[in-house]
């Protein structure tokens, strides 16, 4: 016995580092029992308010655990925080906590029960944090799990909707294929290299595997691919638009921004840092596929009229953005990519904020015509609305410009000059339909006398939620003006978010 | 020596707006058009303390705004952008005043948009630092997105539409283009987009090209040049008067004023090599624009296509990479702007006092009932065709020596233009005021507001055709060192192809 202890070492444990995990698992935990006591104290006010601390708890002891320069293991040889770990996590947690707002009211709560619904959102953010801070390829995957089967289960939320189910079973078949190519992907980088450590692997590629090897390259594809399907890159992206729009809004409004910020943590971790020495093979080909990104999803969104759906196409674009970051495989590129992702955090949340608390009281649900004349009616909504469109398109004085200006900047540093030119006419295409969400809105006529909007009370109709009062949803709309301020905020002062995104960009040690 | 914070004047509109927006619109309405006339008195000032001959830059604000990216927050003021800053300084208060009186749907909503627009176009015109530049050129089209699409008549949403993504896609060429500039002139050093030192920096001639054609793309289309003048006749028709003013008189200066700033001193070998394409699309604009200008029924699109005519003189003038010919150029710009001003509102007049839809059909016969009305149009009418006296004389006659300088075809093809200038400056002028009145036209003489919106821009048409030395003389040295290194390059390529021969 005491020979075996010898040999077999427990990993070394930090539990400081440790702790935000613990608080989402622990809150995961503790939400569930709450949830287990009927009563509409504990159902509508309780157990969010849990949720919400243990979100808040796990960012303050993010915050505490930030340190720039090198990355420092939590448990040794599975998972480590480094700034790239540590920044995302902040993206998850404070995601969460918009999603917690949004989902207050929403009836989807009531329906699987709200601390079942809590939970699950914490275990996926669990599983997110995990999957940032991967260390090795099991971890990555145990993470990317994680994450996932709770999101089948919430895009599935309302049980009694025939949509939201066929959202949840696509996800589901499509979300296992993505996670069975990942694994095979993963398995066969293991026998190319040898390791599942990422250091280990980055240290032997170009080294004792040579940068051409087959194995090395398929599995390379098959990751690219797996993740590929989590972050919506065309074109693996076809499950999006139909599970945007079954999915109960605020959970799609959650994996809109944070399983897209999860799968490019890993991704910038599994190519920017692992396989960085193969970037000559694996940069054109990501390359070619953000162009087909962003192509096909500005292409897509542009027939929408549902704005989930076009809320989902124009994911689809933003991916390509982001992984146009990813395949220059430079400090720069990092950074861009890890700002950007901040940026778009903050451009849809307010997006899909003004979308949930429209579709509440709207007979058009998340059509585009739910948001008509919504700038003389509540321009409360609106401006967050329209500064969240003019970011995704890129306009100045916001955190979109700045992103993209970034993102150009690295891939032209980068010699990928003419992906610059694709970003851009990316944003041209995107144009289209950014716009005539602001002109729904703004530009109606004038003539026609609308009723007073949103009326102050709708009684409730069948299936749809009781109070469907804009007034009455203070939460939504904080979280869109909050969400929009900060989206201007950054676009005029980006210094803040740049310090960060700095540090972020220390955590690679070997990236130029 | 006066002390005068940019930052002061570039951003007091839009800080007074947004305090208006606070306030009732009785009172909101007023601060924003005094804090708009406050940056009237700072443009004067600049003009007065600005001594003839001044080379450099003046009232230099230079802080970092974003070092990551090596954007830094830089303003300044030389004779390439002192007037035009005046320029915008003139026309927005009688075009705020205008809509401020005249628009009662949302008027808070109207005075924020224009006064956003206004320290969108100020930023512009003073930022020394090419993403600044950048940011401002983009941030300009919100306003204006909004101000065609929600306070504009007819087919306002498509017209509207139609207008951004145009412009927007010429923008985000430049994006691209301007970044491509700052990343690739560093050479792997520290990337900066500062004009003084991008103008410093060497670029090879092919990367020079294509970022030039990115460039080009984006004031092209903003100026607007045949054959990128597609959004004009709808946005002219569509857009509420006071906003049409600024944003032809105005927003159109910005495209060419980015050659003069920008793509000549910093891609001058591209200048040179394009210089003849640039200058057949000139001339080609000359033409389009005043042959179409003839046969309009509607006045605002005779005036749309005599703009896309001037700003092709104006090019004429840039790309002749002459000294004189860039010197006129700038006179040129703020003639223009002088002039169309106050054209649209006394179109906008005319149409008030018409009969049916604001054709010319449907006016005549004003001049006598309206005097004053037909004596300022006339003043405007002889400076649009540059009329001997108008400063816009001026301007095109050194157009037209920079042209007949080396590029004799061009030239003699321009004055063609001068000539058709006065032909339908002339029509329009007689079918609104000397032919029989129409069935239903109503003859008044000017209003109150009409009167201060068009009186004082009129006066200083004609106070600039006195003196036109005012501009001359504090633009010399400004235009003279942007032309330099591009008139280098191009009499480097013209003696290659003389050696060749």
């Amino acid at each position: 016995m005491i020979e075996l202890a010898q040999v077999v070492q427990a990993p070394k444990i930090d539990y400081q580092g440790l702790a935000p995990l613990f608080s989402t698992i622990g809150g995961s935990l503790a939400v569930l029992m709450i949830g287990l006591f009927r009563g509409r104290f504990v159902q509508r006010t309780l157990v969010p308010a849990v949720a919400a601390l243990a979100l808040l708890v796990a960012m303050g002891m993010t915050i505490a655990n930030w340190e720039a320069g090198d990355s420092r293991p939590i448990i040794e040889g599975a998972l480590a925080i480094d700034t790239l770990a540590l920044f995302m996590s902040m993206l998850f947690y404070v995601t969460g906590l918009a999603t917690v707002a949004l989902s207050l009211r929403s009836d989807v709560q009531r329906e699987v029960g709200a601390g079942e619904y809590m939970a699950l959102l914490l275990g996926a953010i669990s599983g997110m944090v995990v999957l940032a801070g991967a260390e090795n390829m099991v971890t990555l995957f145990v993470g990317f799990e994680l994450l996932s089967i709770p999101l089948y289960v919430l895009s599935a939320g309302y049980v009694r909707r025939a949509h939201s189910l066929e959202a949840g079973l696509k996800y589901l078949v499509v979300g296992s294929v993505g996670s069975a190519t990942l694994l095979y992907g993963l398995a066969l980088l293991y026998g190319a290299t040898g390791s599942t450590d990422f250091r280990a692997m980055a240290i032997a590629i170009g080294d004792t595997v040579a940068v051409t090897d087959p194995l090395l390259l398929t599995g390379v594809a098959l990751a690219a691919t797996g993740l590929a399907f989590k972050a919506s890159v065309a074109p693996f992206h076809q499950w999006t638009p139909d599970v945007y729009e079954g999915a109960p809004t605020p959970i799609t409004s959650f994996m809109a921004v944070a399983t897209k910020v999860a799968a490019f943590a890993v991704t910038l971790r599994l190519f920017d840092y692992a396989l960085s020495d193969a970037q000559v093979q694996w940069g054109p080909a990501l390359a070619a596929l953000a162009t087909v990104t962003i192509v096909i999803g500005n292409a897509g969104a542009i027939a929408q009229s549902s704005l989930k759906r076009m809320l989902a196409w124009s994911g689809v674009a933003q991916a390509g953005y982001l992984l146009a970051g990813v395949v220059v495989g430079t400090q720069l590129g990092l950074q861009a990519t890890a700002f950007y992702l901040a940026a778009y955090l903050f451009m849809n949340v307010a997006a899909f904020a003004v979308v949930i608390a429209c579709e509440r009281v709207s007979e058009h649900g998340d059509g585009i015509e739910s948001l008509r004349d919504l700038g003389r009616a509540s321009p409360l909504l609106a401006w967050p609305m329209t500064i969240a469109m003019l970011a995704l398109a890129g306009f100045p004085a916001t955190a979109g410009f700045i992103g993209k200006f970034y993102l150009i900047e690295a891939v032209v540093a980068g010699d990928y000059a003419w992906l610059g030119i694709v970003i851009v006419v990316g944003s041209m295409i995107s144009l289209v339909y950014y716009l005539r969400v602001i002109a729904v809105m703004w530009m109606g006529r004038f003539e026609v006398e609308l009723p007073s909007f949103p009326p102050r009370r709708v009684k409730a109709v069948a299936g749809r939620s009781p109070e469907a009062d804009a007034r009455a949803q203070p939460e939504v709309a904080s979280v869109a003006i909050l969400a929009a301020a900060a989206t201007i905020f950054f676009g005029i002062v980006p210094s803040p978010l740049f310090d960060l995104v700095s540090d972020v960009g220390t955590s690679f040690g070997g990236l130029v | 020596m006066l002390t005068i914070h940019l930052s002061i004047v570039v951003f007091l509109p839009l800080a007074a707006a947004l305090l208006a927006a606070l306030l009732p619109a009785r009172v909101g309405r007023w601060l924003v058009v005094g804090a708009m006339a406050g940056v009237l008195g700072y443009a004067i000032a600049m003009i007065a303390d600005y001594e003839a001959g001044t080379a450099g830059l003046k009232y230099v604000t230079d802080d970092n705004w974003i070092s990551e990216l090596g954007v830094r927050y830089q303003l300044g003021v030389d004779g390439l952008n002192l007037f035009l800053i005046a320029l915008t300084a003139l026309l927005w208060v009688p075009s705020t005043l205008w809509g401020a009186a005249r628009i009662s749907e949302r008027p808070k909503l109207f005075l924020f948009h224009m006064a956003l627009a206004e320290t969108a176009v100020l930023g512009a015109f003073c930022a020394q630092d090419l993403a600044l530049f950048v940011v401002f050129f983009d941030l300009m089209l919100v306003p204006f997105y909004f101000l065609v699409g929600q306070w504009g008549g007819g087919d306002r949403v498509r017209a509207t539409t139609k207008l951004l993504i145009y412009t927007l896609v010429g923008s985000l060429l430049m994006l691209a283009g301007a970044i491509a500039l700052g990343v690739l002139s560093a050479g792997g050093g520290d990337i900066s987009f500062s004009f003084a030192v991008l103008e410093q920096r060497t670029l090879g001639e092919g990367t020079q090209q294509w970022i030039f054609c990115l460039f080009a793309a984006a004031f092209l289309v903003k100026a607007p040049l045949f054959p990128f003048h597609g959004w004009v006749v709808d946005t002219y028709r569509a857009t509420p008067t006071p906003v049409l003013v600024v944003l032809s008189a105005v927003v159109s200066k910005v495209g060419v004023y980015g050659f003069l700033r920008i793509v000549l001193p910093i891609l001058p070998d591209a200048s040179a090599y394009f210089q003849d394409l640039m200058l057949v699309l000139a001339v080609f604009s000359i033409l389009y624009g005043s042959v179409l200008a003839f046969s309009q029924e509607e006045p605002r699109l005779v005036v749309a296509y005599s703009s896309i005519a001037q700003l092709g003189f104006i090019v004429l003038g840039i790309f002749s990479l002459t000294d004189l010919g860039s010197q006129g150029a700038l006179m040129q710009m703020v003639n223009h702007g002088l002039v169309v001003a106050p054209l649209f509102f006394i179109i906008a007049a005319l149409s008030a006092r018409a009969a049916g839809p604001a054709t010319l059909e449907q006016m005549g016969g004003m001049a006598l009932r309206a005097p004053v009305l037909a004596a300022l149009f006339l003043v405007v009418t002889f400076a649009t065709l540059a009329m001997p006296g108008s400063p816009n004389f001026v301007g095109e006659i050194l157009i037209l020596f920079g042209a007949f300088d080396d590029k004799f075809v061009y030239g003699a093809v321009g004055i063609l233009g001068v000539v058709l200038a006065a032909v339908y400056m002339l029509r329009i002028f007689q079918r609104s005021m000397h032919n029989r009145a129409g069935p239903g036209v109503k003859p008044a003489e000017l209003g109150s507001l009409e009167l201060a919106a068009i009186l004082p821009v009129a006066a200083v048409v004609v106070a600039l055709g006195v003196y036109p030395q005012l501009v001359l003389d504090r633009t010399e040295r400004a235009t003279t060192t942007k032309v330099a290194p591009a008139l280098t390059a191009a009499g480097a390529s013209d003696s290659e192809i003389s050696e060749a021969k």
